[in-house]
Order: C-alpha cells, then sequence, then structure tokens
C-alpha cells in the first residue's frame, strides 16, 4: 500500500480499498419505502444472518469505480509493447460502424430475413479475409486465436479421417519456439506433439523437418512471422515437403500483421491459418475483448468448415445451420461468432484499403527496426544481426551479469509509466524481452520509449542494481511477491481474513 | 556412485538397484522460484526421454523427461508435500524428483559425467 502520504492517495491517483472494505450494509444508493401488502411467503426459508453486501451510496459507487479504472493501463493511455500480442489503437470509426442498431441490436435466432444486412456484412468480410490470405474458404464462427487452432486441427482431423487415414496419422510437429497453444491445441484434437527443436539461428530448417515427417504425421503447426520476430524463409519448402508426405500446413496467424497485404499464405503452401481480427485488424482485447479467430481453410480443407455457412440464393442470404448432408465437422460455438469484431474488422479493412493494410505491415516493421536499431547497443539481441519483422527480441544476457534481469527491466517500465514488453517468451531465448510497437505507435513515442530502455541500460552498467530490485515505485502497488502468490494463491476474499498484500523482500 | 546428466538437464544417480533422478543446479537456477511440481505416482513406467513430470516457475513451465528407463518405485515426498523450495534449495539432495528402477542400467553410463555436462552448460 502507498504509505507515503496520510491519505494513501498519490496526487491526482487515488487510493482505493475493496469495495467489500468500504461498503456497509447500512448505506444505500436510492431510497425505496418499504414493501406493503406482500406477506412473506418464504416460510422456514427467511434468510436468518443479513447478506453482507456493501451498500453504498450513489456518489461513493461513482468514484469506487473510476477510481478502478484511473488503474487501468490501456492502449487508449500509452504505447503496450506486449510482444506477439499486436496492441495497435482501436480506430473510433471501427466503434462507431459497430454501434449502429443494425448491426449491434441483434439476436442470433431472428429470422433470417430480417438480418440480411449482418450476413451480407459477415459474406464480403469472409470475401476479403480469403482475398487478402489466398485461399477459398473461411470459418468466421471461431472466437479466439486458440479457437481457431482448434477449428483449423478439427478440419484437419476430419479431413485425414475421410481419406481413411484418421487412426494412423496422430502425430503434429510443433517447432519449440510455437506459442503455447498450438500444442495444446495439438494435444486437445487427439493428436500428439512431437517437437521440432530449436536452432541458433532461431528459424525452422527443412531438414529438421523433413527428419521427423513419416506416415503417421498428421500435420505440421509453424507461427510465420515467427515468435521470434523472423519471416521463415523456408516456408515453401517446408509446406511441399509436409504435403508431399501426405500431411497439412497449419499456420498460426497470430503474427499476420507483420505480412497483411504483402503475403498471401495461400500462395506459401498453407491448409489453415486463423487470423486474431483483434490484433491484425484492430478489434480491441486484452480485457477489452472479446477476441475473433476467423479460420480461412485451403480447397483440401474447405469441404469440412464447420457451420453455419452463408449460402447466396436468389439474390438472399441463407444460413446452413446443420452438417447433415454435408462434410462440415460440426460447429465451433452456439451461434454465428463475433459480430461487433466482424463490423470493426470489415471498417479497418474497408477504411484502410490495399494500399493502406500494406503500409500497416510496412510501419510495423518499420517501427520495430527502429527500435532494434536503437536498442542493438544496449541490449542483447540474440538474432539483431540481421533486420526483424513486426517485433524486436531481446534478451538479458548482458544485463544478467551485473544483477539485472528480464524481470527487473519489466518492473522499471512501470514506473516509467509503460506497460512492460512481453517477458520470458519465447522459451527457446532464456530471459526473453519481446517488444512489438506496432504500426499505431507515433514516432515521438517510438523515441521516448528507446531513450528510456537506453537510460535503463546505463543505470544496470552504472550497478545500481538496487533500484530495479525495488521497482516499481511509483505504481499504485509496490512489487508483489509473484513466487509468494503462486505458492499460495488466495482465490477469495473473506470478510476479516485478508492481509495485506504480499511485498517481495528487498 | 557418480552422478550423470542429460542434455535436458536431469540429472540420475545409481545407488544400488535404484536410480534417483532429479533436475539439475543450473535447471532449477534458470527456472528461478518452483511454484508447481508434478511427479509421476509409484508403479508407472517410462521408457528413456519420455515426459515424466512437469515443473513450473513464476517465469515458465517446464516438461522433464526420463533421463533412463525404468519403473518409478517413489516419489520425492517432500514435493508431493509441496515443499516447492527444496527444489530451489537442493535441487541435487533433498529435491530428487523419483526414484527408478532402471530397466537398462547401461543407458546410464552412456549418459554425460559432470566435467562433460559441466562443459555443455558453459557453451549454452
Amino acid at each position: 500500500m502507498i504509505t507515503e502520504t496520510t491519505s494513501g492517495n498519490r496526487g491526482l491517483l487515488q487510493a482505493e480499498p475493496l469495495i467489500f472494505e468500504t461498503g456497509h450494509a447500512t448505506s444505500m444508493g436510492v431510497d425505496l419505502p418499504a414493501p406493503k401488502g406482500t406477506a412473506n411467503k418464504l416460510g422456514g426459508l427467511t434468510r436468518k444472518a443479513p447478506l453482507d453486501l456493501p451498500g453504498l451510496s450513489e456518489p461513493e459507487t461513482m468514484r469506487h469505480f473510476v477510481r478502478l479504472s484511473q488503474k487501468n493501463y490501456a492502449i487508449d493511455l500509452g504505447l503496450f509493447p506486449l510482444g506477439s500480442c499486436t496492441m495497435k489503437h482501436n480506430p473510433r470509426l471501427n466503434e462507431r460502424a459497430a454501434r449502429f442498431e443494425g448491426f449491434a441490436d441483434l439476436h442470433p435466432l431472428q429470422p433470417v430475413s430480417t438480418v440480411q444486412g449482418a450476413l451480407e456484412l459477415m459474406d464480403e468480410l469472409a470475401h476479403w479475409l480469403c482475398t487478402l490470405t489466398g485461399m477459398p474458404a473461411v470459418a468466421l464462427s471461431p472466437k479466439a486465436g486458440a479457437h481457431g487452432e482448434m477449428c483449423g486441427m478439427l478440419a484437419i482431423k476430419a479431413a485425414l479421417a475421410a481419406r481413411g487415414e484418421g487412426e494412423t496419422r496422430k502425430r503434429v510437429l510443433v517447432p519449440s519456439s510455437a506459442h503455447g497453444t498450438n500444442p495444446a491445441t495439438a494435444a486437445a484434437a487427439g493428436f500428439t506433439v512431437d517437437e521440432i527443436p530449436a536452432r541458433d539461428d532461431g528459424r525452422v530448417h527443412l531438414d529438421d523437418v523433413k527428419a521427423k515427417l513419416g506416415p503417421d504425421v498428421a500435420a505440421i503447426m509453424i507461427t510465420n512471422p515467427n515468435t521470434c520476430g523472423l519471416f521463415e524463409p523456408e516456408i515453401k519448402n517446408i509446406a511441399d515437403a509436409i504435403h508431399a508426405a501426405g500431411a497439412y500446413f497449419y499456420c498460426d496467424g497470430a503474427n499476420y500483421n507483420a505480412i497483411v497485404g504483402k503475403v498471401r499464405p495461400g500462395d506459401l503452401g498453407v491448409d489453415a491459418m486463423h487470423i486474431n481480427l483483434h490484433k491484425t485488424f484492430s478489434t480491441p482485447h486484452g480485457g477489452g475483448g472479446p477476441g475473433a479467430g476467423p479460420t480461412v481453410l485451403s480447397a483440401a480443407l474447405a469441404p469440412f468448415a464447420p457451420v453455419p455457412h452463408i449460402v447466396l440464393k436468389g439474390g438472399k442470404r441463407e444460413l446452413r445451420e446443420h452438417s447433415e448432408g454435408t462434410q462440415a465437422f460440426g460447429r465451433m460455438c452456439a451461434f454465428h461468432g463475433q459480430m461487433g469484431m466482424f463490423t470493426r474488422a470489415l471498417t479497418y479493412m474497408l477504411s484502410h484499403g490495399s494500399d493502406g493494410l500494406r503500409q500497416v505491415a510496412e510501419d510495423a516493421v518499420l517501427n520495430a527496426n527502429y527500435l532494434l536499431a536503437r536498442l542493438k547497443p544496449h541490449f542483447a539481441a540474440p538474432f539483431g544481426d540481421r533486420p526483424c519483422m513486426h517485433e524486436v527480441l531481446l534478451d538479458d544476457s548482458s544485463i544478467k551479469p551485473k544483477g539485472v534481469e528480464t524481470i527487473d527491466m519489466a518492473k522499471a517500465l512501470l514506473d516509467e509509466g509503460y506497460h512492460p514488453f512481453t517477458t520470458y517468451f519465447p522459451l527457446v531465448v532464456h530471459g526473453a524481452m519481446l517488444i512489438e510497437p506496432t504500426e499505431t505507435v507515433p514516432k515521438r513515442e517510438l523515441v521516448r520509449f528507446a531513450d528510456v530502455m537506453i537510460a535503463l541500460a546505463e543505470r544496470v552498467n552504472a550497478g545500481d542494481v538496487q533500484f530495479f530490485k525495488q521497482a516499481p515505485k511509483l505504481t499504485p502497488m509496490r512489487r508483489l511477491d509473484d513466487t509468494r502468490a503462486a505458492r499460495q494463491p488466495k482465490l477469495r476474499w473473506r470478510r476479516g481474513s485478508n492481509e495485506a498484500p504480499a511485498q517481495a523482500a528487498e | 556412485m557418480t552422478t550423470r546428466y542429460t542434455k535436458d538437464h536431469e540429472w540420475v544417480r545409481l545407488e544400488g538397484d535404484v536410480a534417483i533422478v532429479g533436475i539439475t543446479q543450473y535447471a532449477a537456477e534458470q527456472l528461478g522460484d518452483v511454484v508447481y511440481a508434478e511427479l509421476p505416482d509409484a508403479g508407472k513406467s517410462f521408457a528413456q526421454g519420455d515426459d515424466m513430470a512437469v515443473v513450473e516457475s513464476a517465469k515458465t513451465a517446464s516438461d522433464v523427461y526420463a533421463p533412463i528407463s525404468g519403473e518409478v518405485v517413489e516419489a520425492n515426498g517432500e514435493i508431493k508435500n509441496e515443499n516447492w523450495q527444496i527444489i530451489n534449495d537442493a535441487p541435487q539432495a533433498g529435491g530428487w524428483f523419483v526414484k527408478l528402477k532402471p530397466s537398462n542400467k547401461a543407458e546410464i553410463d552412456a549418459l554425460m559425467d559432470e566435467a562433460a555436462y559441466a562443459d555443455y552448460v558453459k557453451g549454452l
């Protein structure tokens, strides 16, 4: 807790306890007369003890939530360089379109004749997703990246089963640099995971893939650009080798922002790829979600796309809701996916145009390379000898011998007013610091962030280890004891049993 | 009895007919404070290289592979009782993971000795 001021506040940042700690059963926001004329019919079931709900007046309630909101860090507040997450600005135009009542106030069970405009929007989004990726089909319904992975892997499973190889092809190849969701998805879909070990250059090598191929391989899952922020130069040859071996190529599209409009995954031999609308196409995420993970499918997998399918018949759009009579593997969710995200993503695409989307990728890569060039002299950059794609991978190998690790650097950034970069991922690089600025950061903000990182590196060199071990000092909460929180988690607040939050030993 | 090491940072030491297995000092340092570990129950058998246990820290989660083939005769009760700190304090002593009945003792001899492992870690 903040102790430097008597009030506990820090300037304009108000300290705020839990609502249960301030509220009391006797106050309430509205006065209602006691109900008359209704006899209590609960009999022996009448509550014996008060509910212990926190009563607050209206101004107290308002202040409570506004104070909490001020403790939130948001993309609308500052740079959010969380690598692998593509935390870009969400244009307000998207929000306006998503609030049009013809798109916003729909019920998924409304008669199809009354939602023709919404279906047309979905169809148009599907068209542009297919056009951008060079793929013949897309399933819009997956609700997040990992859900899209699941959709792709289930399509692969259905295609293998239709070939009579469902029982024999069970092995899925996953490079060790993959997002953790890749092996998890493969396992959840009933496959076994075989890891392709990392090489020193951070890339997947054709020889390593070929060495793992066999008649039991179902698919490979590769992220491109990969989690080290590098384009996979052998991707096409890997795809050819995979196809020659009778397997499918799942591409994790999490990093599509780096290549949108520049590279069509279909041309690389991809069979299935999810597209995080909430990353590349700027729909809100990170607590502001929900996400959306439409999954594009190759001609080989298209017949197995999950329902619903939008079918245009005689100028009207219909929804095919049932998989009977088709090869669809089933469905991914109860209804049709995240309508609000579809509206935002299509608005983003149409307002940018093809030239604008190409510039998105170009500027995202340019911004990352600016940071790489500025930071490389001050931090270890494991693959820094060549340009990166949309994100910069640093590690703590040059600062660790001086006593400062990745976690300390991240905590120090909090005091500087930044959401930290991604820490300790990808796992193939020890002490990883993964920084993704995105194309929506203005130049002056990029310059300032680089200046801050360099000043921190200089502080390490000056031997000021205590500064880092004590960080953050200016946040509402000081450094928390991560270890104790994980070893002795308290998942529920109880009156009288809560203690002050654990502070890390200094 | 000498201790042998794997490239995945497990150690194994034969004591009589039983091989004691754990993660190395280097692995424990790389992980940082361990916050969870999952050990296999006695009676389970593994082939060399199989996923045998899981260890998690605030930073990361890692699989621990069976350094040799064999059957689990005992899992470390201290760890089963959630004394994760012992893995950080004494990874190559009290923080051992399991005792295995080796099915092929020759597998142990084929692993790295202490000097070879020290060289290997130096090169990482």
